[in-house]
């Protein structure tokens, strides 16, 4: 056996990625001037330190945990769906449709039926590179970031052509009624006697996206759909051979990758800003990619990256409200991170297997 | 359990040291950042000028993402800056949902006259006034009788400028042709100099010999291939000037800098309401300097003030995109 203990792999290989991230954004720091311990305790004071501050972590996380599963899913597949951008808003899209024009009597019923056409407009738009992937050789990583431009300029043409009330500046929706505002965690933890900080945007949105990382597990590894996933994904001919369709699978990976980043527009569009406004994803499609690189594409895994990077976002606005750290620097620590325990993984896995293997020779000789 | 406890205590300890800020001012500056060479940098100079003059400091932050909209309003009012000064047209929405909750403290926003609220500043520029000026300057410098509009992203605010400007340009030569563009429908048009160069380039092959970049850090890109392919260029929201002397016609000025400076002189007194600053109130104009001196000719510059006069007096109406979402003169 050639292999490190599954607990090095688990824990200790992404703990090193992050220290080593954590120790070249001290030395970012120190060169512009400014105390690293003070940042760093400022930095997780700021987003774990209150409920305020696990608030607005925990709001970033459910956006990421939703896109970091829509590239899982496709992950399973060998599928790389960097369209989770594109994706998550035309599902703001299909939330904004669905709160402004239908009379909801309560938030459950609006959740459900927001959250259903916010993966259907999802979905939608993952289908046509899906369909020119399956059927035409199109790849799939040209056409969905090409297809993310497209929604960007939809999304423009809709809000400030057609969905602008009349006489506002601001290229975005009107606010959505009252009936359809979703439960914060204050309101969600008031009943229970836990007082749980007003101001932040965390809502029941969580709980679906916590709900969702289970079904995706339950879906890749406990279906017979997500073992065929699976099977194309290791390998399409052998796929094929068992009679697993290359296009059936491709396009159902797809969709479901799709549907899972439009969900994303319940959390940011119908929980947090009410109203559906142009720059309403903000990057959490690209940043779902890197959550789902760190994650090993297991739900679980894609759950805890998500609040890592949830940490992360929170603490860099910390950051930058209460240092003179400019804002490209904190960029620059959020991208080192990502660079270390994403891109950088075989660094320190190479020389830590090493390790473990002349550890275990020593102990047979 | 206890790590996260003794974790807690210490973040505690600092929230408390951080939160102790006085009544400073707070400026939050939009998605476009400080420096972009126009809008925000403009805000940004009028701010420093007040704290040089006044020997004064201020907080300040550039907005990363949607959500720290209201946030940072909220963490600025709870640590008790007064007032708060933010910048831009997103502002409106978050600013309407936190200023209630803060009676006691004084917001400014630039670029909003519409929402309600007995303790917020709001200051409206007269954008199209000031583009028409600027119009009437392109249409009397081209010779070819096609000038061109570069917009940044595809807002009602940008459509504002270049509906002010193309009102301009027919008022001197009515037969004149105006090609607009806009540089995106992201974000990102707002600091995308690349493709304001090359659209600046595709405006030159069909004509166009003076250029007008209403696209805050992409109009450096439309200065620069202006000068380079020697046409004329209009700059805006700062004075643009001095970047390419004798190269830029001139600049749209929108004082962004004076009302920025003018609510932090006045700190937490400052008068609430909502305020359109024009041609009247000099919020907004055509610069005129030794960098341009040149190219103004005195019936030039004749022109423009009596247009000027007019405009103040109420005798000539330039009308606005917003009245009815749309331009007489120009589609977009």
């Amino acid at each position: 056996m050639d292999k490190m203990p599954k607990w090095a792999d688990v824990v200790l290989i992404p703990l090193i990625s992050l220290i080593l991230a954590a120790a070249l954004s001290a030395l970012v720091i120190l060169a512009i001037g400014e105390d690293p311990v003070a940042a760093v305790k400022l930095m997780v004071n700021g987003a774990l330190g209150s409920t305020y501050g696990w608030g607005y972590t925990l709001y970033y996380a459910t956006n990421f945990m939703f896109t970091g599963l829509a590239v899982a899913v496709a992950f399973h597949a060998r599928m790389f769906n960097i369209g989770g951008e594109g994706q998550a808003m035309l599902g703001g899209l299909g939330v904004a449709l669905m709160c402004l024009y239908i009379p909801w009597p309560h938030w459950s019923l609006a959740l459900i039926g927001a959250t259903g056409l916010a993966a259907l407009f999802g979905a939608a738009w993952a289908a046509i590179p899906a369909w020119l992937q399956a059927k035409r050789g199109s790849h799939i990583v040209i056409t969905t970031i090409m297809f993310n431009f497209i929604a960007a300029a939809v999304l423009n043409y809709v809000l400030v052509n057609l969905m602008r009330p009349k006489g506002s500046m601001d290229p975005a929706t009107a606010r959505f009624p009252g009936a359809v505002h979703l439960p914060t965690l204050h309101e969600l933890l008031a009943p229970i006697g836990l007082n749980f900080s007003k101001a932040a945007p965390a809502n029941v949105s969580l709980l679906v996206a916590v709900a969702a990382c289970i079904l995706v597990w339950l879906l890749i590894w406990r279906t017979r759909l997500g073992y065929e996933i699976r099977a194309y994904g290791h390998s399409e001919t052998g796929a094929l051979y068992a009679g697993i369709s290359p296009v059936r699978i491709t396009m159902i990976a797809m969709l479901i990758s799709g549907g899972l980043a439009g969900m994303m527009a319940i959390n940011n569009v119908m929980g947090e800003a009410e109203r559906l406004v142009l720059n309403a994803t903000e990057g959490a499609g690209f940043i779902g990619i890197a959550v789902a690189l760190m994650g090993r594409s297991h739900p679980f895994g894609v759950f805890l990256a998500a609040i890592l990077f949830g940490f992360l976002y929170q603490g860099g606005a910390e950051l930058a409200l209460w240092t003179t750290i400019p804002r490209e620097l904190i960029v620059v620590i959020q991208a080192l991170v990502i660079l270390f325990t994403g891109a950088l993984d075989n660094m320190v896995r190479m020389p830590l297997e090493k390790l473990f293997l002349a550890l275990r020779k020593e102990k047979q000789a | 359990m206890t790590l996260m406890k003794s974790l807690m205590g210490a973040a505690a300890a600092i929230a408390l040291s951080t939160g102790a800020a006085l009544a400073e001012p707070a400026l939050i500056f939009d998605l476009g950042g400080k420096f972009d060479k126009s809008f925000n940098e403009a805000a940004f100079n009028g701010a420093q000028r007040w704290a040089d003059e006044t020997g004064g400091s201020f907080r300040e932050i550039e907005l990363q993402s949607e959500a720290q909209r209201e946030q940072a309003l909220r963490r600025f009012a709870e640590a008790g800056a007064n007032p708060i000064i933010t910048m831009g047209f997103a502002m409106a929405d978050p600013l309407s949902s936190v200023a209630p909750d803060y009676p006691d403290t004084k917001f400014v926003v630039v670029d909003v006259t519409w929402i309600e609220g007995d303790n917020i500043r709001q200051i409206g520029f007269a954008e199209h006034e000031g583009s028409y000026l600027v119009g009437m300057l392109a249409a009397m410098a081209s010779k070819s009788g096609t000038v061109g509009f570069v917009g940044g992203m595809d807002v009602p605010l940008i459509r504002h400028f270049g509906c002010g400007y193309a009102q301009g340009v027919k008022a001197v030569n009515p037969d004149a042709k105006i090609i607009a563009n806009m540089t995106g429908t992201t974000p990102a048009a707002w600091n995308d100099p690349v493709k304001g160069s090359e659209l600046t380039k595709a405006q030159i092959s069909q004509g166009a010999d003076v250029v007008y970049a209403a696209a805050g850090g992409t109009g450096v890109g439309v200065l620069q291939t202006a000068a380079d392919e020697g046409i004329l260029s209009i700059g805006v929201d700062s004075n643009q000037n001095h970047l390419h002397p004798g190269k830029v016609l001139t600049s749209m000025l929108k004082r962004v800098d004076v009302a920025v400076y003018d609510a932090m002189k006045a700190g937490g007194d400052v008068e609430t309401g909502v305020f359109v600053l024009g041609l009247a109130e000099d919020g907004v104009g055509y610069a005129l300097d030794d960098n341009n001196a040149a190219l103004i000719s005195p019936e030039m510059k004749a022109a423009v003030d009596a247009a000027r006069e007019q405009i103040i007096a109420g005798d000539l109406k330039v009308t606005s995109y917003y009245e009815n979402d749309s331009c007489p003169v120009l589609d977009f």
